[in-house]
Formats: C-alpha cells, sequence, structure tokens
C-alpha cells in the first residue's frame, strides 16, 4: 500500500506542505465535531435525567465568535494557497520551451533541437522547463503528479505551464479531462535525466534540422514565403509582388490591429494568424492572408511558430 | 407515545383514501399524491444509476480494467452522473419531502398552483422516458458534464437526446420552484410570519430561488451545444470559430449553485431533525434561516473555481477562490448551530436521528476537502482526480442521501401512516455509514496519490484503493436494498402511526397521519415560535 508520493518538482515539496496544513486543519475541525457530537449523544442522551441547567437564550455573541474564527483560518488558507499559485503559473525567464501537442488520445512532444517523441517527456534535472501546451481535437489536461502540476490542453490556445524537476527518474504523465473513449490511455512518462544524459539523449535523437529549421522548410514548401518574402522580410521585396507584413523581428513587438487594438505578438498570436488570419488582423494590410486550418497540423503550426521567433533572436519573451 | 395512541381517530379520510383509482392518482392535483408520485419515480431513477455505478465498480476491481470496452465503460460513468445529478439529487428532497410538507408545513390546503405542480411531475417522467431512450440507444460518453469540442463535435453518444431529457427536466425544476416561492410568500397561515417558519422552508425557499434563476442558463447552454452538434454552428469549437472554454463558464454558472440545490434541502431536514430528537429549540434560528440565504447567494459567484487550471486569468482564479471559501462559511455556521442544538438536549437515537448525525459527520467531511480544491494551489495537484469524486460524494451522497433518508424515516408515519420497524432503520444507518466510509475514503488517498477521474485502467499501483473502494460500494449497495424493503414492508405490515409520534412541533405534526385531502379541518392560527420544545416535557416522557 503506497501512501506517499514522490516529490520530484521544486514546486512539490511547497505544495505537500500545503496539503499538511488543510489535513491538519481537518483534522483538528473533525475532531471538534465528532467530539462534540460524541460527547453531547452520551451525556445529554434522553434517558439521563441529570439537570441541565440553564438553556442559553442569546445566541449571538457566539456565533458572531465562530463566524470571525472561521473566516480567519479560511482567509489563512486562501492566501497561502494562492500566493504559491500564482507563482506556480508565472513562467520564469530563461526556461527551456519545450511543446506539446495534445490529441486523441496521444501526447506528441517536439524539442526545440527539433527531436520528437510521443507519450513521453525526457527532461534535464534542475533546469527550468516551459512546456507551450495545445490540442488538436478536445480539451485534455496535462498532468505529472509527482511534480504537482496540471494544465489544460485546449484547442485553439496556447497554454504554459513550467516545472522544475529535482529528482532524476521516471514518473507518470496523464491526461486528466475526459477525451473520449481512449482517455485512459493517453499517459505516458516523464523521464527526469542528469543534464549529461540528457544531452546525450539529443544528440541520440538527433533530428533532421532544429525546430525552427524545420520551421523554414515549411514556410517555403507552403508558400508562406511567396508573400512574406524569403526570410520573412515582407512583401515589398523584389521577390514578392503581394503586400505582406515583414516577420523578421515580429516576435515579441508591439502589433496594431484592424480595430485599434495593440497585442504582442507571442506564440498564440502568430499560431492565431496562421490558423484563423481574420480573428487578430494587423492594421495597414489587405484581408489576403488565407486560413491554413486543416492545412497545417498543429506540430506544423509550432515549427513556424519557431521559425518566425527565430527571425529575431534578440527579443525574448 | 402512550399519549398519542389514545386519541380519537381522524373523521376526514385521508389523501390516500381519497379515490383508488390510477386515474385518482394520475389525474390528482393534490401536492401529496404528486409527492408519491415523484418519489416512485427518483426512486427508479435513483436504483439506474445505481446499477449504472455497479458495473464502474466492479471494471476498477482490477488495473486493466473488467469490463473489455472502454466506451461501454465511459458510457456507465456518464448516465450515472447524468441520472443521479438531474434525476434524483436535483429533484430528490424538494420534489418529494418538499412538496409533502411545504403546504403541510405553512398550513395551506396546497401549493399555489397545484396543475403546475403536476405539470412539473408530467415534464419530468418526459424528460426521464427521454432519458431512457437515449440510454437504451446507447447513453452518452461524455460525463454528466458535456464539455466541448468533445460533446459537441467528437463523440459519438447520443448527446443531443440526452440533452434534450436534461432542458426538459430543467423546465419541471422550474416549475417547482416558481411553486414554492409563490406558495411561500402567499399561502402561510394566519401568524406564520417569515421567523416562525421552520427553517426546512427557508432551505426550500433558497432552493427554489436558486432553481429559478440558474436553470434558464442550463437550458440556454445546453440549447448551444445541441446547435453546434447538429448545425455546426461554431460556438464552443475554435476550429469553426467558438471558445472551448465558453461552455464551462455558462455550465457552471449552472452547475455549481446546483450542488447548493442538491445540499440546502437536506440541510433543511437536518435543521428539523435535530431540535425534535433533542427536544430542544433550534440553536441560532435566525442565522441557520439567513445562512441558507446567504449560501444561495453567493453560491452564483463561484462557478470559476472549476477552471483553476483551464486556463483562465490569474486574477478571476484569486476572486473565485476567495469566493469559494466565502460560501463555505454559511456551510461551517450551521455546523456548529446543529452541535449547539444538542447541547443540553435530550437527545433520542431514532433512525432519523441517526441519519441525521451521519449527515453532519459526513458533510463535514465534504465541506472540509471543499477548501482544499477551493485553495489554488493545492487544486492544481487536486483537480480532477479521485479527491475531488471524494469530495463531491461526501457531500452528495454522504450528505444529501442521507438527509433525504432521514427526512423519509422522520415524516414516513405522516405520509403513509404507518411506523417503520425502527431496529431496521438503525441497522440500515449504520450500515450506510460505514459501507459510505469504506466506498469514498480510499479515494481521497487515490486521489491525492494522482489517479484520475474517468479512467477505465489504471497503473497498478492505485489497486489497494480501488478494491477497498469496490468492497465498499458492495456494503453501501445493501445498506441502500435495506430501506427500500422495509419500508415496502411497513405500508402492509406497519403499525399504524400516530398523528404525532415524534412530539415534535411544526404544523403538519397537528393533523391527522395520514393528513385528509384538505390537509386541517380549519385553518390553523399560529402562535407559538418554531421549535418550541419544551424541556420538562421531555423529562416527563422520559420519567
Amino acid at each position: 500500500m503506497k501512501f506517499w508520493l514522490a516529490q520530484a518538482s521544486t514546486s512539490a515539496p511547497e505544495s505537500d506542505y500545503l496539503m499538511l496544513a488543510l489535513v491538519l486543519a481537518s483534522i483538528a475541525i473533525l475532531i471538534l465535531v465528532f467530539g462534540l457530537m460524541l460527547i453531547y449523544a452520551f451525556k445529554y442522551r434522553a434517558t439521563n435525567r441529570m439537570d441541565r441547567g440553564q438553556i442559553m437564550k442569546k445566541t449571538w455573541r457566539l456565533e458572531i465568535a465562530w463566524t470571525i474564527a472561521t473566516m480567519a483560518v479560511f482567509f489563512g488558507l486562501f492566501v497561502w494557497g494562492a500566493d504559491l499559485y500564482v507563482r506556480l503559473f508565472r513562467p520564469p525567464a530563461g526556461a527551456l520551451q519545450i511543446y506539446v501537442v495534445g490529441k486523441q488520445w496521444m501526447w506528441k512532444i517536439q524539442h526545440e533541437g527539433g527531436q520528437r517523441e510521443i507519450n513521453s517527456l525526457h527532461v534535464p534535472v534542475g533546469r527550468k522547463i516551459q512546456l507551450l501546451l495545445t490540442s488538436e481535437d478536445v480539451i485534455h489536461d496535462f498532468a505529472v503528479p509527482a511534480f504537482r502540476i496540471k494544465h489544460d490542453v485546449l484547442p485553439g490556445r496556447y497554454e504554459s505551464l513550467w516545472f522544475e524537476a529535482t529528482m532524476p527518474g521516471t514518473y507518470h504523465l496523464f491526461c486528466n479531462q475526459l477525451c473520449g473513449t481512449g482517455h485512459s490511455r493517453m499517459v505516458g512518462e516523464v523521464v527526469v535525466m542528469s543534464g549529461a544524459d540528457y544531452e546525450n539523449w539529443l544528440a541520440a535523437n538527433g533530428a533532421a534540422g532544429t525546430l525552427a529549421e524545420q520551421g523554414k522548410i515549411l514556410f517555403m514548401r507552403n508558400g508562406c514565403s511567396g508573400c512574406h518574402g524569403s526570410n520573412g522580410a515582407g512583401g515589398n521585396q523584389s521577390n514578392s509582388t503581394v503586400p505582406a507584413p515583414p516577420l523578421a523581428g515580429l516576435y515579441g513587438s508591439p502589433v496594431t490591429l484592424v480595430d485599434g487594438q495593440v497585442v504582442i505578438a507571442d506564440d498564440g498570436y502568430i499560431h492565431d494568424c496562421i490558423l484563423t488570419p481574420e480573428k487578430r488582423r494587423v492594421a495597414s494590410y489587405p484581408p489576403i492572408m488565407p486560413s491554413f486550418s486543416g492545412i497545417l497540423s498543429e506540430d506544423d503550426v509550432l515549427k513556424l511558430v519557431a521559425y518566425i521567433k527565430s527571425l529575431a533572436p534578440e527579443k525574448q519573451l | 407515545m402512550s399519549v398519542a395512541e389514545i386519541e380519537a381517530p381522524a373523521t376526514a379520510e385521508s389523501y390516500l383514501e381519497d379515490g383508488y383509482t390510477l386515474r385518482s392518482w394520475l389525474l390528482t392535483t393534490d401536492h401529496k399524491r404528486i409527492a408519491i408520485l415523484y418519489m416512485l419515480t427518483i426512486t427508479i431513477f435513483f436504483f439506474i444509476g445505481g446499477i449504472a455505478i455497479s458495473f464502474v465498480r466492479y471494471n476498477l476491481l482490477e488495473p486493466q480494467g473488467m469490463i473489455r470496452s472502454a466506451e461501454t465503460y465511459n458510457r456507465l460513468f456518464s448516465m450515472h452522473g447524468v441520472v443521479m445529478v438531474w434525476f434524483f439529487l436535483v429533484p430528490a428532497v424538494p420534489v418529494t419531502l418538499g412538496n409533502f410538507l411545504l403546504p403541510l408545513m405553512i398550513g395551506a390546503r396546497d401549493l399555489a398552483f397545484p396543475r403546475i405542480n403536476l405539470l412539473s411531475w408530467y415534464l419530468f417522467v418526459i424528460a426521464g422516458c427521454v432519458l431512457l431512450v437515449a440510454l437504451y440507444a446507447g447513453g452518452v460518453d461524455t460525463g454528466w458534464t458535456f464539455y466541448t469540442p468533445l460533446s459537441s463535435l467528437y463523440s459519438k453518444g447520443h448527446v443531443a437526446l440526452a440533452a434534450v431529457a436534461v432542458i426538459i427536466t430543467g423546465f419541471s425544476s422550474i416549475a417547482t420552484g416558481l411553486n414554492f416561492i409563490v406558495s411561500i410568500h402567499r399561502l402561510r397561515a394566519p401568524g406564520m410570519t417569515w421567523y416562525k417558519m421552520p427553517v426546512f422552508l427557508w432551505s426550500l425557499y433558497s432552493t427554489s430561488v436558486i432553481m429559478v434563476l440558474a436553470t434558464p442558463v442550463l437550458a440556454m447552454t445546453l440549447l448551444l451545444l445541441t446547435f453546434e452538434r447538429i448545425f455546426h454552428v461554431g460556438m464552443f469549437d475554435p476550429t469553426i470559430g467558438g471558445d472551448p472554454l465558453l461552455f464551462q463558464h455558462l455550465f457552471w454558472f449552472y452547475s455549481h449553485p446546483a450542488v447548493y440545490i442538491m445540499i440546502l434541502p437536506g440541510m433543511g431536514v437536518v435543521s428539523e431533525i435535530i431540535p425534535a430528537f433533542s427536544s430542544k429549540q433550534l440553536f441560532g434560528y435566525k442565522f441557520v434561516a439567513w445562512c441558507s440565504v446567504a449560501i444561495a447567494v453567493i453560491s452564483f459567484l463561484v462557478w470559476g473555481h472549476h477552471m483553476f487550471v483551464t486556463g483562465q486569468s490569474v486574477y478571476s482564479a484569486l476572486v473565485f477562490s476567495i469566493l469559494s471559501f466565502a460560501v463555505a462559511v454559511p456551510s461551517a455556521i450551521k455546523i456548529f448551530n446543529w452541535l449547539g442544538t444538542m447541547h443540553k438536549g435530550y437527545i433520542r437515537f431514532d433512525s432519523p436521528m441517526l441519519y441525521a448525525l451521519g449527515f453532519i459527520g459526513l458533510f463535514t467531511m465534504g465541506g472540509l476537502t471543499g477548501l482544499y480544491v477551493a485553495t489554488l494551489a493545492a487544486d492544481v495537484h487536486l483537480h480532477d482526480t479521485y479527491f475531488v469524486v471524494a469530495h463531491f460524494h461526501y457531500v452528495m451522497v454522504g450528505g444529501m442521501v442521507s438527509a433525504y433518508f432521514a427526512g423519509l424515516h422522520f415524516w414516513w408515519p405522516k405520509i403513509t401512516g404507518r411506523m417503520y420497524p425502527e431496529m431496521w432503520g438503525r441497522a440500515a444507518a449504520l450500515i450506510i455509514f460505514v459501507g459510505f466510509n469504506l466506498t469514498f475514503f480510499p479515494q481521497y488517498i487515490v486521489g491525492y496519490l494522482g489517479m484520475p477521474r474517468r479512467y477505465h485502467t489504471y497503473p497498478p499501483e492505485f489497486q489497494v484503493w480501488n478494491v477497498l473502494s469496490s468492497a465498499g460500494a458492495a456494503v453501501l449497495a445493501v445498506g441502500y436494498l435495506l430501506p427500500l424493503l422495509y419500508l415496502t414492508w411497513s405500508l402492509l405490515k406497519g403499525k399504524q402511526a400516530s398523528t404525532n409520534p415524534w412530539h415534535a412541533t411544526g404544523l403538519e405534526w397537528q393533523t391527522p397521519s395520514p393528513p385528509p385531502t384538505e390537509n386541517f379541518e380549519t385553518t390553523p392560527t399560529v402562535t407559538e415560535p418554531p421549535y418550541n420544545y419544551l424541556p420538562a416535557e421531555a423529562l416527563d416522557r422520559h420519567a
């Protein structure tokens, strides 16, 4: 019988301390409630003819006392949980980015060096890892209990989740959101390796170029370069006849949309521009960008995003 | 009981003797008969939902699953959820005990709209039939939550049919809620001021407000879902222009308040039983009464706590977390007041009281674990694991079903005119308490260890906990079958019940058991405060 769960990330011990506090508070309250219930049940049983004395008539002092006490305990727990949550969901700077695509019923993972794996995720120990999550179909949920982390994986959106593994080993990866017939088989493993082992693994699983290089090939092959220029330099170049915005230096910069709104061109924005160009169209260009929805898979879009990102190396979000 | 038994038998004929034909039942507008019709209907659904979950627990005995097909497994737990939530828990107490007792407790002849009351039962039956057709055709595989875009574009189950069933049962809910609100406002007997009403009515009133305000949102949401599924109108699927999270916002805007539709009436029942069997006034009557209203109001503002890990903004997560703690405060206050009621009482341990004490214990555990999932960082780990399953079963089954049984035993003599066998009642209460904890406590642990919900197969290290849970479910099944047997038996062989077998206060105990069709021979006038229990009388009875 297993009672304990491995603490394999930096946030796991923190999450467990919070859980322990909740357990201790619950035990105290349960002892109080069950204790009073049993004591009263025994002491004031109807067959006990003991004199009950004066019965309290004014109760509001007690009511206010236990209301305030309850609120104080609850507020403490709220602050504790909120503090950790806010830190858990703020992505750290300089993290290693890994791309995760969920689909019925598998996890497809791509590393920046172009390495791909299915239903397993290899990460180095002691390094901050940021996962960029998206889904090709329904809502999934990426959960690693040993790290105490979890995040929904939504179609049409990039969500991010970060962790830092602290202990080499192999841990469960679960899909926690019902996603259809194969839900319980949408499981895998997270393999945490030492830095050297991880480098070896990357080398042994070397792919045809980095993610950005693979993206560049897609950029040419799907005709993106026809309008945006062969190096994403924009549509006013001699090799392009159509006015299309330049992509070099786009990533991380502010973009003015047709409705006057200004957004930062992050992964999600570029994703939307490729699949649903009408959603957030940039100002001062004609609406001629075709949608690549149904043509490009989420994996391909990720490669394109990586390529466009690589065109602006000085800007990091 | 000796005092009550020598009372003269009632002269007016009881509602049960007012016609013996099928027609006299199916076309009745008597709230008491409609309550009986409802009781029979929801009992059928309770056992349908129970059979579905028996297969689920059987499947989980082995890590690779005892049922071969994952699709079948998904359809079983989905049907369990849909049936239990909308066809048992939401209606359970309001349409049976509430329907029967509300007019009696306010001293009225019937509800404000007796025909709408009958209509609500017919809507419920139609909804139930539509659901049974969907079930017979193969059921749904989306869970009771119907999350999009799985339910709208990917599921191969009969989602649209099930959604229609839920929409129709929603109208039945709205009709009941409307009827209760108007009746409480308009039909109270002379002297029955708001602060003289039993707390059960306060909680039914709060429940009705939620029913009337929240249920339409559910109907709209499911209609949108059906539109996307049948006509491919882009609502929730991003590939056709929808927003995948919009459905969850709308769904939980109904479904979180609905949790309180399920539990508030149970709290009301317990607030009647604890004073009656402690022979003592309800401690802090006004606090308990207003806590129901507070719960109803705050319940509309906590839906986002189902979405802490979906990618909603951190700021909304913070607001929803603190509001979720806030909604737990009135529940805690109620628990302390029930304990305060027992203090210095003259406590008897008849079956209703045993169920009510079971309710307090299990509801406290369910409520406390609710704090874990309201705590943001803890929820990140626990969300969508068996911990959550255990949490809401402690509240819904440990709490609500215990309260329903408590109320059923308490008012059984009033409803049927017969006493149930007391020893069997106590035994069942005990078996249910033990079986319940054996079933659901292991799920807290296996949930903390990371086992996700709705898994057909699971890693072998979780097996011990699942076997324990399935064993508990078998005990629980016996516990639930027992009342079905002995209560049915009591209809034929049970001892005749007196007008007030428990020496309880409240207008319903002043009219014969079972009550006449007109409820009261003359409209009662209320002068006494509620729960006017006199310790001296209790002392005399046990002399």
